[in-house]
This record gives C-alpha cells, sequence and structure tokens, in this order.
C-alpha cells in the first residue's frame, strides 16, 4: 500500500525532475548564448555596459510570479506551458552571466592587453586567446549563481503549468501535504547543489590554469 | 634610409597636447634612449612607432612609409615589445609565452620549439628548467627575461622598450642593462627605449632623445648630454651627480 504510493510519487518524481532539468538547462544555454556575447560587446565602452547591465537589472527585479503572470497574454513568447517558463527563466539568468562577464573581461591586466595588441593579434585572436580564457572563472563564477538560482526559481514555473518540480509543491501547499511539499523540494535542493559543487569544480580548475 | 622616423608629429588627447612636432630619426642599429620625467611624452612617442596610437598630425614612418599607411597587424608583428611587468600572458607556459609571434605567424611547430629553446639560452634561463613554466612562477627579473625573449621572437628589426626595467630592484635591473648591452652586440637591432632613469640613458643609449612637456629639448648622445646646457638636461645631471 505504502510502497505503491511512494513508488507513484518516484515515477512522477522522476518525470517531474527531468522537466525540471530541461527548463534550467534550456534557460542557462539561452541566457549564456545572449548574456555572455553581449557582455563581451559591451565591456570596453562604459555607455553600452550600464544600458545593459541596466535592462538585465530590470528583469532581475520582477517578482518572478508576477513576470509569469507578465508573459501569459504575450503572443509567440507567452502562453501556458515550459516556453514561457523558459523565458522567465532566461530573463532572470541573464544579469549575473552578464555582470559576470562583463567583470571577467574588464579584469584583464591593461599591461596583458596592451602587449597582445602590440604583438600584432587581432581583436578576434585577442578575444580568444587572451580575454576569454582570462575571463573563464568569472564567467563560469556567474553561471554557477544563475545555474543555482534558476534551479530555485523553475519550481514556480508550475505555477503556469511548465512542469518541474514545483508540481509537487503547489499540489502540496493546496492539500496541506509535506510529503508531497518536501518531494519537490528536496530534489529541488540537492539539484542546486549538485550544479554549484560541479560548476564549483570548474571554476576552480580554470582558476588553476 | 632611417629605421623610424618622426615627422612633426604630434599627437593630441582633446585639446590637450601629449606630444608636439616632434621630429627625430632612428638610424639602423642605434638604440635611442627617450628620457623624460612622468607625462613628458615619452611612452606617446613610443606608441606611435608600433601603430598603438597613430599621430594627431605629423606622420611616423616606419621602413619609409607612414604608420597610417601600414597594415598595424603586420607592422606590429615586425616590431619587439617590452613593457614593464612585461606584459606576459598569465596563462601561457613560458614556450607559449615566447611562441607567441611565431605561431601566429604560421611558422611550423618544431621551428617555433627550436626557436624558443635558443632565445631562453640567449636570455640566461635553461629551456628544461622554464619552458614549462607560468609567469608566476618567475621572479622579476626572469618575467623581463623572458619578455625580451618574446620580443625578439619573431626576428623584428626594431625593438621598443617601454621602461622594461623600473619595477625591478637595482641589482636585477643591473644584470638586466647588461644584458641588454650583450644583447645589443649580439643582435644589432635598432632600438628604441623609454625610461625616466638617467643612468639607465647614459648607460644604454647610443643616443638620447630628451622630452620635456611634450618636446623634444634635446638629442645627442650621451657625451653630448653631458654637456648640454637645457634646464631639463641640468635637472637630470643633477641627478647623476647627486648620487
Amino acid at each position: 500500500m505504502l510502497s505503491d504510493v511512494l513508488q507513484d510519487l518516484l515515477d512522477e518524481g522522476l518525470q517531474l525532475l527531468g522537466e525540471h532539468l530541461v527548463l534550467v538547462l534550456s534557460a542557462i544555454l539561452i541566457a549564456a548564448a545572449i548574456a555572455i556575447p553581449v557582455g563581451v560587446l559591451v565591456a570596453a565602452h562604459p555607455r553600452g555596459r550600464s544600458l545593459a547591465l541596466g535592462i538585465a537589472n530590470v528583469g532581475q527585479t520582477i517578482p518572478s510570479l508576477a513576470l509569469f503572470g507578465f508573459l501569459i497574454p504575450i503572443p509567440f513568447i507567452g502562453g501556458i506551458g515550459q516556453h514561457t517558463a523558459i523565458v522567465a527563466l532566461v530573463i532572470y539568468a541573464l544579469l549575473p552571466i552578464l555582470r559576470n562577464t562583463v567583470t571577467g573581461i574588464l579584469g584583464v591586466d591593461a599591461a596583458v592587453r596592451d602587449s597582445a595588441v602590440a604583438m600584432g593579434m587581432t581583436r578576434g585572436q585577442i578575444l580568444g586567446m587572451v580575454e576569454l580564457p582570462l575571463a573563464a572563472p568569472s564567467i563560469i563564477a556567474g553561471l554557477r549563481i544563475a545555474t543555482v538560482t534558476t534551479v530555485g526559481t523553475a519550481t514556480i514555473a508550475a505555477a503556469i503549468g511548465a512542469g518541474g518540480l514545483g508540481v509537487f509543491i503547489f499540489r502540496g501547499i493546496a492539500s496541506v501535504d509535506k510529503l508531497q511539499i518536501l518531494a519537490g523540494a528536496v530534489p529541488a535542493a540537492l539539484l542546486a547543489l549538485a550544479a554549484d559543487g560541479g560548476l564549483g569544480w570548474l571554476e576552480r580548475r580554470c582558476v588553476r590554469q | 634610409m632611417s629605421a623610424v622616423e618622426f615627422r612633426n608629429a604630434a599627437f593630441r588627447i582633446g585639446s590637450r597636447s601629449i606630444l608636439r612636432d616632434l621630429t627625430l630619426s632612428v638610424e639602423p642599429g642605434e638604440t635611442l634612449v627617450l628620457l623624460g620625467r612622468s607625462g613628458s611624452g615619452k611612452t606617446t612617442a613610443l606608441r606611435l612607432i608600433n601603430g598603438m596610437i597613430l599621430p594627431s598630425s605629423g606622420e611616423v614612418l616606419v621602413d619609409g612609409n607612414p604608420t597610417t599607411a601600414w597594415d598595424l597587424v603586420r607592422l606590429r608583428r615586425s616590431i619587439g615589445y617590452v613593457i614593464q611587468e612585461s606584459g606576459l600572458f598569465p596563462h601561457f607556459t613560458v614556450a607559449r609565452n615566447i611562441g607567441l609571434v611565431p605561431r601566429l605567424e604560421g611558422w611550423p611547430e618544431e621551428r617555433v620549439a627550436r626557436r624558443v629553446d635558443e632565445l631562453l639560452e640567449r636570455v640566461a634561463l635553461p629551456a628544461g628548467e622554464f619552458s614549462g613554466r607560468l609567469p608566476r612562477e618567475l621572479s622579476g627579473g626572469q618575467r623581463q627575461r623572458v619578455g625580451v625573449a618574446r620580443a625578439l621572437a619573431a626576428d623584428p628589426k626594431i625593438l621598443l622598450f617601454d621602461e622594461p626595467f623600473g619595477a625591478l630592484d637595482p641589482v636585477t635591473r643591473l644584470d638586466l642593462q647588461r644584458e641588454f648591452l650583450r644583447l645589443r652586440a649580439e643582435f644589432g637591432k635598432t632600438s628604441v627605449f623609454v625610461t625616466h632613469d638617467v643612468r639607465e640613458a647614459m648607460r644604454l643609449a647610443t643616443r638620447i632623445g630628451l622630452l620635456f612637456e611634450g618636446r623634444l629639448v634635446f638629442s645627442g648622445t650621451p657625451r653630448e648630454f653631458r654637456e648640454s646646457s637645457h634646464a631639463e638636461a641640468r635637472a637630470f645631471l643633477d641627478v647623476l651627480n647627486e648620487q
């Protein structure tokens, strides 16, 4: 009896965990694909930098539940379901990645950049061989912060029918069922810890090199 | 033909003149030391040579062609550049740092490796011990030696030095200055060397160019410099005599 309940919970849990992973990974990949190039482009320009960071900042300040709600009526990117949730999660993940990319690029020693130019490296070579490798630990730190917070924020995506571990949590709240809440919250927390540990390891590896 | 020639070259940022009306030529094989206080325009003059900056008016000719007509990547790869704190890439080993420009120039790997070993020997850093190290695993003096080796790597005709030994302790500095003279005797490169250290200028220069508030106020041999009556030259000579 009890084992049947647990078995059902486990089956559903694995499916929701899978959905959760899809939400988080798509959001982080898309956010990185936007924020890293933008960060690289604006790093050297104070005006573009404050504009980009300002926009990303505003995105960050919207309460998550409200943001999900705002997106529902918007055509193409909005509606009910996974893609709307991913759009919202991308908006949240942009700021830490963008900020850390800018910080990382700006942190490259001026003498190093100077000698790269003086040795006749092209803009692309300087970016690929000098700036990005030296900014990598900072960029990875940004990805780490973004991933950890996205794992948590993604639980709210269940509110607009995007699935994920939040389904357990919302259902648990509605039915005052602690086990259900924990079935959502504990894996989400473990996922966050795993992401934190894995990206932290990568970050340290980069620093060492 | 002069290796480098400044023709009424000036550099301004906005309305502020950093370098005014500089006319000066550097002959092949000579070591021109640009001497001056901070803000005298000496580094600006140096950076005009490899096109790090372009003149606001007048022109700077390298190998007879104005820097504005050069492909700047080509120009810079044909000129070695050594700066204070070396500017070595912290994430590259010593060998990769030195081999950078030859590699960018598409030299085959084994030729790059041979060149790196050869240069490390020349700057008195045994390749076996040093080629795999990262810059942070070197002393300041060793870093500058690697910086010099890197500048020499693709066999440039001209070498630029921007206060390369400024951050070193006096003993190491003297050591590297001697090394500089030895390498000059060996390679015979045209060098332009920027410093505010009059003693260093007297020791290394075949010719001294003294800059003061963006103007060249003296140009001549170290011996002539000693006889100069210009107030700024006297000020520097006082430093020399004080010690």
